[in-house]
């Protein structure tokens, strides 16, 4: 079977439905309503129509040859994500969840969200469709990502703190399926990553794979050929699977994600969860965990709040252990290099999440070499990092402290 | 092998119905969570579930959390579990299951998980995270040790996925009595009634109500049609509050319900 026709419960021995009883029945009808989503041409066509009149696709792809000399001098090509209306690829996956919303018949949507972008987007989305919306953030992040707690708020949403825990993306998540149980009769979570119980990997993949489409035959318009290799950064993997989906039955084309290396895979302060990780059940669904020998879910690590995440997408679990995608661990300061690099040479200021890619395609550049094609997901845009950017990197006047 | 099944009947019999009580193990620490299990048996607690603390429990309100919270931190491990199990089971008669989230047990090991806890006098597991569907080895494991296993049923849960948890649940179906999460709340919803009538229908030995329970009006009104009252967060509140005194005069109180006309 072509391994673009993979669908869930179960991604090999990665994925399925470990939830409390009383979510079943809304896993049940989110399922059966977008298995009749799929099959109705009406569907498709009100997303497409607003991916073209409010989204901004088909997004552009970017040659970047200035930075490319920094990656062994392959070609390096950018999926531009970054460039969707809300600022990241989040957008895409989001529309479709408030449509499928809407034929539910639920009036209220919450979400999770770890660096802003994914809260951003349903806020935003939920102004579009007049829907009520609660966004769950760690408040470890609302310190981190002020700027879109702002937006968000800005949009008419609700946002809570979470305080629980590790005060990160994971018990955002915790404390949104919470709100789920309890307010479900009413109420849609729209899920931000491949992640989660089924149906959420199948269906969060299938409204980003759009992604890898376009950008499968924009590459070979520009080139002639497919990239000889596809990279993402991979937090709960998203962009990345977005990106990579398309791609799967194209066995000549090499699959890259990079993981939050944080301060070091040698350290305890990372989010490489497939590198160091192993496979154990959080947030509904089998795949690799990173976990203390117990099962406790272990704290993750990266300067990147939307990396932050201990978890990952059961269907990238499936392509590592498959062999066909690779996953490998890029360090905050590989990625804040990167991230200064393309805006420097190429005047596009990356999210840090993406930077991350970036980091990763450098070094892959140079052991591919000059004759390699090297296709990005720039999957998101820098605006919300520059209040850390600006602090790494010492960019506020002395004298003007913020 | 002590199971539950005998004492929830015995106690319909004999009573109104079973009182379940809830503590974590582990808090505020090993030795007082054990004597707090002592204490709710000796005051009127007829099954005892003892919760493992986890990094990511779905399912628990804000006090629960904060109790788990705060053994996590003081170091427990699931070694723990089983030792309270050992210990609790020594100075007691009443049945002890585990109540866990699913990913430890995987950890572990489903199969070690299910031969220690037997070893230790356990009487089974409830798992809130893990639906029937998903359970294979878990069944598997429970019918090769004897041990009972408790699966959710909800509100909103269909017929056949009512029939679903009542043939794959041994020991009691745990009926979820509102849709939310742990914690007290003034009224126990009527939705419980309709919940255990529904499993009853289902071919159900024995339901028993959980989530909300907090006072022994409340548990003599959820044993005029439920097997068993399951009490969580309000003997969690008052051990954190007041000690494992506290815990027992709770117990004592509730355990009233269980007796009323």
């Amino acid at each position: 079977m072509a391994l673009r026709a993979q669908t869930g419960p179960y991604f090999g021995d990665f994925g399925g439905r470990f939830v409390p009883e009383s979510l079943v029945a809304a896993l049940d009808e989110l399922s059966e309503a977008y298995t009749l989503a799929k099959l109705d041409p009406a569907f498709g066509a009100e997303l497409t129509e607003l991916g073209r009149s409010y989204t901004g696709r088909p997004s552009i792809i970017t040659e970047v040859p200035r930075f490319a000399e920094h990656a062994g001098g392959a070609r390096v090509i950018l999926k531009r994500e970054d460039l969707n209306h809300t600022g990241s690829h989040k957008i895409n996956n989001v529309l479709g969840q408030a449509l499928l919303t809407k034929r539910i018949g639920k009036h209220r949507v919450i979400a999770e969200t770890g660096a802003g972008q994914h809260g951003v987007a349903t806020a935003t989305a939920a102004a579009l469709f007049g829907l009520e919306c609660t966004i769950y953030m760690g408040e470890v992040d609302t310190e981190r990502q002020a700027l879109n707690v702002a937006r968000m708020r800005l949009l008419g949403a609700d946002v809570v703190a979470v305080t629980a825990g590790s005060r990160t993306l994971k018990d955002a998540i915790n404390e949104a399926m919470r709100d789920w149980v309890t307010n479900v009769e009413t109420t849609n979570y729209i899920f931000g990553t491949v992640a989660g119980p089924h149906p959420f990997p199948e269906m969060v993949r299938d409204f980003q794979k759009i992604i890898g489409e376009e950008a499968r035959q924009q590459v070979l318009d520009l080139t002639g050929a497919l990239p000889t290799a596809v990279t993402a950064c991979v937090g709960g993997g998203s962009n990345a699977i977005g990106i990579f989906h398309a791609f799967l039955d194209d066995v000549d084309v090499a699959l890259y994600g990079y993981e939050a290396g944080g301060e070091g895979v040698d350290t305890e302060r990372h989010a490489a969860t497939i590198t160091m990780g192993r496979p154990g059940v959080l947030h509904g669904a089998r795949s690799y965990l990173l976990q203390d020998e117990d099962g406790q879910t272990i704290e993750s690590h990266s300067i990147s709040a939307g990396l932050d995440y201990p978890g990952v997408g059961p269907e990238h679990s499936w392509l590592s252990a498959l062999g066909r995608a690779n996953y490998r661990p890029v360090t905050d300061a590989a990625a804040m290099g990167a991230l200064r690099l393309l805006s420097r040479t190429e005047g596009i200021i990356p999210a840090i999440e993406s930077a991350h890619a970036l980091a990763g395609t450098m070094e892959l550049g140079r052991e591919l070499g000059p004759d390699a094609t090297i296709l990005v997901n720039l999957s998101g845009r820098g605006d919300k990092d520059m209040d850390t950017a600006a602090k790494y990197f010492e960019l506020y006047d002395e004298e003007n402290p913020r | 092998m002590r199971t539950v099944g005998p004492v929830i009947r015995r106690r319909n019999d004999d009573a109104n119905g079973a009182l379940i009580g809830y503590l974590p193990v582990g808090f505020p620490t090993l030795d007082e969570s054990v004597d707090a299990a002592f204490a709710l048996v000796e005051n009127g607690v007829d099954v005892l579930e003892l919760g493992l603390p986890y990094s990511d429990p779905v399912m628990d309100g804000p006090v629960i959390q904060a109790a788990t919270q705060q053994a996590l931190a003081n170091g427990f491990r699931l070694a723990d579990g089983f030792e309270a199990v050992r210990r609790v089971t020594e100075r007691t008669d009443a049945p002890v299951l585990i109540m866990t989230y699913w990913n430890p047990v995987v950890q572990y090991g489903v199969d070690r998980f299910a031969d220690d806890l037997a070893a230790a006098g356990g009487a089974g597991l409830i798992t809130p995270d893990l639906i029937p569907d998903e359970g294979a080895q878990w069944i598997a494991a429970s019918e090769r040790t004897g041990l009972d296993r408790v699966f959710l049923a909800a509100p909103t849960s269909t017929d056949a996925r009512l029939r679903q948890a009542v043939e794959a649940s041994r020991g009691f179906v745990y009926a979820v009595s509102t849709m939310g999460i742990t914690g007290a709340r003034s009224d126990v919803d009527a939705a419980a009634r309709t919940l255990v009538a529904r499993l009853k229908a289902a071919g159900a030995p024995a339901s028993c109500v959980g989530l909300g329970i907090s006072t022994a009006a409340q548990v003599a009104e959820v044993l005029e049609y439920a097997d068993g009252a399951i009490v969580g967060s309000a003997l969690v509140k008052a051990l954190a509050d007041g000690g494992v005194d506290a815990a027992g005069a709770l117990a004592a109180e509730l355990a009233r319900g269980t007796r009323a006309e």
